[in-house]
């Protein structure tokens, strides 16, 4: 009896390994960092949801290569040193083949040498700072534009705006420094002076003392880059200073309804650099697939205002589901060689990575167009120019 | 590139030096909070600025999320921080009397970082804004201007700095907490309820961080990290005043205020909160009990 109930418990034992290993061929693991608490907890969540939609529509056709696509989730506390440690345990404990990840600029650089060490690659699907791609990381697929490419798209319509001289305000990152130089250096071949330029530490609340200096400055335009939380702010306390100045964010993490909701009549005349326009999907890249996922998004009851962050995260699993596709198998290298071979509709433009960084290490680049939108009485408009 | 005007100059200092006396006025509050805890209680509370959170979590149930009176909100985020402090002080303090500070620090670390997550799960990520009964168009007074609010947030901030002073300095329970500061155990055999005391002070100092929170929540926005910079600026000014120095966190709010202003705006904006931190190093090299030391401390 005692020999029954050890050969019946191998068996059980035995079953049960045999279940696990069945369960872990049916999926393929994908490993998601966002910040999901901490400073960025609103915007983490947002792109993790767009990106749990993304995965159960694969599924729900079918899976890729057969298989179910699994989402791993793990939070970087809106802390680099943490979006290392959970990019280090998503590979060596889950074994995931590739990463979709980290939100900032600061979480993604520090979760960069890890991939280099483990081999495995990376889709950067939010973070903008210019030396994610430039740095030599092969492991690197982004299809976000950094501040180059986004003051190069900006261009062509700089000349239609009419700025005399501009002044920036930007956070004191690798994001928002990038973004004033690149910014800058456009401006200064399209013949716009370049007035202050002024920083602000993330967490900063009070910019009233930046804001007295660049009020007291003879620029007619003033260009912000940083986060829809600072943003708020900054239009509240430039309304309480008198600052007359035209306003124009760059960097696509304004969330304009959230700043219409929160800084009221603050934020009206002000001109965004955005994205993606969810007020307008007939101007997107791909107007029905933008309407199916607004439609998914309000029926799952999650805010409008996050969806000029979560469709980041629905693009970046349909690419990383495409470059799977393509590698025909879960297999890291196979996936880093299948990014270079993909090409497929975003929200805002085909998606194509182009090689950026010192020649032998690429990492990709794909180069999304971008929406300017401006609030105007309480509403997000699309002014054609 | 044409500079500003010499009046152009002018008006900016003024603007520099009224931003700074608005700010000035809250950093005190934030300090005293701190500080008059640290005094009487040797408690480090790593979790006045999740008291400071709390309060304009407060205010945005009361006056955003039930549409009751702003006024009403600030008197609730009062009452509701002190209570909490107590609780705080009874359930995680008072079982800690005897263990030495250390101990205690960790213990209000990890109150912290509870406090912070149960914001985080109740109220989400996405940062709250409070809409007050105060006119959207600022205070003009020739070259300068501020808003209204913070016009009332600064003279809210100096009544409830005048009224702790009050406390502390004209009433029963002021002496007896000078008493207890002073020595603990002689003010416990003169009759006075130390157990009382300190629960009363953990809740006073625990209120003015709600208040201070209460106040500011509307001016800036409430997130659930918000509490983080509240903590690391009300630790600055309680060592730039010194330790228990209810006037030296009262001044040294101002200072740093003033400090911080005039560095972003005159030498460097990226380095503004380097700043306030270079002058506490500085005391802490050439007068390392604060500013005002010799100065009345808590009595």
């Amino acid at each position: 009896m005692k020999q029954f109930a050890g050969t019946a418990t191998l068996a059980a034992m035995a079953l049960a390994a045999g279940i696990a290993t069945a369960a872990a061929q049916d999926s393929i693991k994908v490993g998601v960092i966002q910040p999901l608490t901490g400073a960025f907890a609103a915007s983490g969540n947002y792109v993790a949801n767009g990106a749990k939609i993304a995965a159960d529509e694969i599924n729900a056709k079918g899976g890729v290569l057969g298989k179910k696509l699994e989402l791993v989730i793990e939070d970087n506390k809106s802390n680099p040193t943490e979006a290392a440690a959970v990019a280090e345990k998503l590979i060596v404990r889950d074994k995931v083949p590739v990463i979709m990840g980290a939100w900032g600029s600061g979480f993604t650089l520090a979760i960069m040498p890890k991939l280099m060490e483990y081999k495995v690659p990376m889709l950067v699907e939010t973070s903008s700072a210019g030396k994610i791609t430039t740095s030599g990381n092969p492991y690197i697929f982004r299809i976000s534009p950094p501040s180059a490419v986004e003051a190069v798209a900006f261009a062509k319509i700089v000349d239609k705006l009419k700025i005399g001289k501009a002044d920036f305000l930007v956070v004191n990152n690798d994001w928002g420094r990038g973004a004033a130089e690149d910014f800058g250096k456009m401006f200064k071949q399209h013949n716009i002076q370049v007035g202050l330029v002024e920083t602000m530490d993330p967490p900063a609340q009070d910019m009233s003392a930046q804001l007295a200096k660049i009020k007291a400055s003879d620029a007619d335009t003033l260009i912000i880059t940083t986060a829809v939380e600072q943003l708020t702010l900054i239009f509240k306390q430039a309304a309480a200073l008198g600052l007359k100045k035209r306003i124009i964010t760059t960097g696509g993490s304004q969330n304009p309804d959230q700043l219409i909701e929160q800084a009221g009549a603050a934020a009206n005349d002000t001109t965004h650099i955005t994205f993606f326009t969810p007020w307008n999907p007939n101007v997107s890249a791909d107007p029905a697939m933008a309407k199916a996922f607004i439609a998914e998004w309000n029926k799952r009851g999650y805010p409008f205002a996050g969806l000029t962050e979560s469709f980041r995260g629905y693009d970046g699993i349909r690419t990383i589901a495409a470059a799977i596709t393509k590698a025909g198998k879960a297999d890291p290298e196979a996936i880093r060689a299948a990014f270079w071979q993909i090409e497929l509709n975003g929200m805002n433009g085909k998606i194509k990575f182009e090689k950026a960084g010192p020649a032998g290490q690429e990492s990709g680049q794909s180069n999304p167009g971008i929406y300017l939108i401006k609030i105007e009485n309480g509403k997000v408009v699309l002014p054609s120019v | 590139m044409a500079g500003p005007t010499p009046e152009g100059h002018v008006d900016q200092f003024l603007q520099h030096l009224l931003n700074a006396v608005m700010l000035g006025g809250t950093y005190a509050l934030l300090g005293i909070g701190l500080t008059l805890i640290f005094g009487i209680m040797r408690v480090v509370n790593f979790a006045h600025g999740e008291l400071y959170a709390f309060g304009a979590y407060t205010v945005y149930l009361v006056a955003a999320a039930l549409g009751l009176n702003f006024f009403l909100g600030l008197a609730a985020a009062v009452i509701a921080g002190a209570l909490l402090g107590a609780l705080i002080e009874v359930v995680l303090l008072r079982p800690m009397r005897s263990a030495d500070i250390d101990t205690v620090m960790l213990v209000m670390i990890g109150a912290w970082i509870v406090m912070q997550n149960t914001e985080l799960f109740v109220w989400g990520g996405v940062a709250k804004a409070i809409v007050t009964p105060f006119p959207d168009a600022p205070l003009v007074i020739g070259p300068v201007s501020i808003s209204w609010l913070r016009v009332f947030v600064v003279a809210a901030a100096l009544l409830l700095i005048v009224a702790s002073d009050l406390l502390i300095h004209r009433t029963k329970l002021g002496k007896a907490m000078r008493a207890t500061f002073q020595d603990a155990e002689t003010a416990a055999l003169m009759g006075v309820n130390i157990k009382g005391i300190f629960t009363a002070t953990f809740a006073i100092g625990s209120a003015l961080a709600a208040a201070a929170g209460a106040l500011l929540g509307p001016v800036f926005l409430v997130t659930p990290t918000m509490g983080d910079l509240a903590s690391l600026k009300a630790f600055a000014i309680v060592i730039l005043g010194g330790l228990g120095n209810i006037t030296g966190a009262t001044i040294g709010g101002f200072i740093l205020a003033f400090v911080e202003e005039i560095g972003a705006g005159y030498i460097s904006s990226g380095y503004r909160d380097a700043m306030g931190f270079l002058i506490i190093i500085l005391v802490l090299l050439f007068k390392p009990t604060g500013l005002f030391a010799r100065a009345e401390r808590v009595g």
